[in-house]
């Protein structure tokens, strides 16, 4: 058994750990209150190389691990959520799908300003008519001699409307199969591209200084080289992008969770109720106990899922489980979190109370909890 | 252009830090060890000269076996190489010691310039960068804000009280750095996994022909006659303004003769 981090993950780890409480917490209460995209620290991130973590060096990439994105997720939740939801979808659902499936000439035009961190690449998938359900895409996209014409909307993209974003994929019906199901295909749509427009600004109960925009494409025509892999392929390749994004998503809920404990530490260690610090409390070392058990279980989790991926095992079932107990987790922390602090927890003035808005999100994005147990019941062999 | 950075690994200032009872030095092995902050700015100014020059960066180090933590940092930044002059006999080694033994360890590398911190957060002597370039023989530039090489001409805008002075010299000098010279970048994840590969050459006193009987705490030119631990901060006085709180605040100040 192997115990502990590398030299190098535990240097990264540090780094970001580093950054994110130097950079990020003493600014990011601004933003998130003024729902603001915090761009500089964005620009930051992308200077340390937190954009390119798993992609090659050849195409402007770090040259690490899928793991090491991981890691720098979990550091930056652990202070805020917004800016880790950034980095985890312009990776894991932006850039991702291009390294994986896209071709060469693909790879070498987009992922280099992607792994900069100088643009940003979203993905649609979700509808408003559904999101657990990909099979009820209903956006198109039609062959017209050499361009593909999509027509659709596509709701709750992160990611897809700020300032810096270069592009967005989208999941898109391209004919029918055989069976007669729909065939479904990834396109990638460059922003700015006629037809492709913004549709409404969502006001979110969470990740306030992170963007999340509506997508409405009305004849919208892109090259036919724009097809992202194989034409047909699209729903098993998102359904890679989201096996691999429920551990990302996973680390991050225990970033949030573990930010939970820090500030209940710190906090039952000063202040004071009835003549002695609530720390002091059989019910508050308790409840941070607690806490703690769940972070802790939550990480080995995600790290067990991250280390059959990378070792080139199956993981849906290890990913599935880490995004729900971790999940879960980051609920349960930021729930006792609010309470350790009181009043004050429900407040702005403290990150718990950020922690608390943005824990809810962790059970509904890229699979909901209902989904993720879907996916365990039938990878142990239960009927669909 | 060779740079050499010096970089002390000290306390972490954000954990506490006790002295040994028994030699009144520090007790090193009971808090992290991290670079002393002004020496990244130092790394920083190295990276942006080679950026700007050509030519490499190379750390140095004296201090004990954990120190090699705040190198590989440095190299994770983007420095080129290390030199680590690691001995027992350099415990309880004074400032003065210090850049003699320095100095030995410089002798052994070609180098056109020396940056380093103007000072260090746990001995805080500031005395580095005069001591080392009078054992080197070279110019002294401290408290530099700015830094330009042209040729074998440096130039620096030297921080003062009442502004800057322009200070100039021919290379090698060796130049101390003040915070508000750069930003220090963070190191990313290519160099961290690159500096592991990267040469980090240890030297003994004996390699670096450092005369055992000028360091250590047995032959230091100083000598602590006493420590005693920081007493702890008094309560802050809270003025609340209520209409008069400039008032009170003025009287205050005056009552302290600050104004
Ligand atoms: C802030 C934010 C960012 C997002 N970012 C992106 C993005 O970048 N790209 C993207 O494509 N999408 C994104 N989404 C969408 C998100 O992935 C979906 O909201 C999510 O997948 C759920 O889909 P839905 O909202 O349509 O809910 P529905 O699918 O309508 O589900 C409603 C409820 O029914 C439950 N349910 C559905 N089917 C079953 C079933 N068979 N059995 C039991 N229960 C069931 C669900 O679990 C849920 O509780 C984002 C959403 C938010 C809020
Ligand atoms: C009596 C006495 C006992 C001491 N005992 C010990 C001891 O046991 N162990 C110990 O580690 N220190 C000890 N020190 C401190 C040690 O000698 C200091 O490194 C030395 O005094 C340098 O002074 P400074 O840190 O105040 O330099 P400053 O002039 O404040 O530092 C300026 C810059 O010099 C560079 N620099 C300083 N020291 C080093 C170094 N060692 N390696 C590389 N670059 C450096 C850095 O760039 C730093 O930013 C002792 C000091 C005294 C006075």
């Amino acid at each position: 058994m192997q115990h502990g981090l590398s030299a190098e993950h535990e240097e990264l780890r540090r780094t970001v750990a580093e950054f994110a409480r130097d950079h990020v917490a003493p600014v990011i209460g601004d933003y998130y209150e003024r729902e603001a995209f915090p761009y500089d620290l964005v620009a930051r991130m992308g200077r340390m190389g937190l954009f390119g973590l798993p992609f090659p060096e050849e195409h402007g990439g770090m040259g690490g691990d899928y793991f090491a994105l991981c890691l720098a997720l979990e550091e930056l939740a652990r202070v805020d959520s917004s800016v880790a939801i950034t980095l985890e979808a312009g990776v894991s659902l932006g850039a991702m799908p291009i390294h994986r499936f896209g071709s060469d000439e693909q790879r070498e035009t987009w992922l280099p300003r992607l792994c900069s961190g100088e643009a940003l690449g979203a993905f649609g998938l979700t509808e408003p008519g559904g999101g657990s359900d990909a099979s009820a895409t209903r956006t198109t996209a039609r062959l017209e001699g050499d361009q593909w014409v999509i027509n659709g909307t596509k709701s709750f993209i992160t990611n897809s409307g700020t300032d810096i974003t270069a592009l967005v994929t989208v999941a898109a019906v391209t004919g029918k199969r055989d069976d007669g199901a729909p065939e479904i295909s990834m396109i990638l749509v460059p922003t700015g591209t006629p037809g492709f427009s913004l549709g409404q600004r969502y006001s979110k109960v969470g990740w306030n200084a992170s963007d999340t925009s509506e997508l409405v494409f009305d004849d919208c025509r892109v090259p036919r080289t724009n097809l992202v892999g194989r034409q047909g392929r699209g729903y098993a390749q998102f359904l890679r992008v989201l096996d691999e994004g429920r551990i990302a998503i996973a680390a991050l809920a225990v970033g949030l969770a573990q930010g939970c404990v820090d500030e209940s530490l710190r906090y039952a260690a000063e202040r004071e109720a009835f003549g002695a610090r609530i720390g002091s409390h059989q019910a508050i070392q308790f409840k941070i106990a607690d806490m703690e058990t769940r972070a802790h279980t939550a990480r080995l989790a995600y790290y067990d899922a991250a280390s059959r991926m990378l070792a080139g095992e199956p993981f849906k079932r290890q990913a599935a489980i880490a995004k729900l107990v971790a999940s879960n987790a980051a609920m349960d922390n930021a729930r006792d979190a609010t309470q350790v602090f009181g009043g004050y927890g429900f407040t702005n003035e403290y990150p718990v109370g950020r922690f608390y808005r943005d824990a809810k999100i962790l059970e509904i994005g890229e699979g909901t909890s209902e989904v993720q147990r879907m996916l365990i019941a039938r990878d142990l062999g239960m009927p669909a | 252009m060779n740079i050499v950075v010096l970089v002390k690994q000290v306390p972490d200032t954000a954990t506490e830090r006790k002295l040994t009872s028994d030699d009144k030095t520090l007790d090193r092995a009971a808090s992290d060890g991290v670079i002393n902050e002004l020496d990244e700015y130092a790394i920083e100014e190295g990276l942006l000269l080679k950026e700007k020059h050509g030519g490499e960066v190379t750390i140095l180090t004296m201090g004990p076996e954990q120190a090699t933590d705040s190198i590989r940092k440095a190299l994770s930044m983007g420095a080129d190489k290390a030199v680590h002059v690691s001995d027992e006999a350099l415990h309880g080694s004074d400032a003065l010691q210090s850049a003699y033994a320095l100095s030995r360890a410089l002798g052994r590398i070609e180098f056109d310039l020396v940056v380093l911190g103007s000072e260090s957060t746990d001995a805080r002597t500031g005395v580095m960068g005069a001591a080392l370039a009078e054992y080197l023989g070279v110019p002294q530039l401290t408290l530099a804000d700015k830094v330009d090489v042209d040729g074998q001409a440096i130039k620096v805008q030297r921080l003062t009280d009442y502004g800057y002075d322009v200070v100039e010299a021919e290379l090698p000098a060796v130049v101390s750095v003040v915070e508000k010279i750069n930003e220090p970048r963070y190191p990313s994840f290519k160099l961290i996994m690159q500096a592991k590969k990267k040469p980090v050459e240890k030297l003994t006193i004996a390699d670096a022909e450092i005369d055992a009987a000028r360091v250590g705490l047995a032959n230091a030119t100083t000598e602590t006659v006493d420590v005693a631990p920081a007493p702890p901060r008094a309560a802050g006085t809270i003025v609340k303004d209520e209409g008069e709180g400039g008032v009170k605040i003025a009287e205050f100040l005056a009552e302290k003769k600050f104004v």
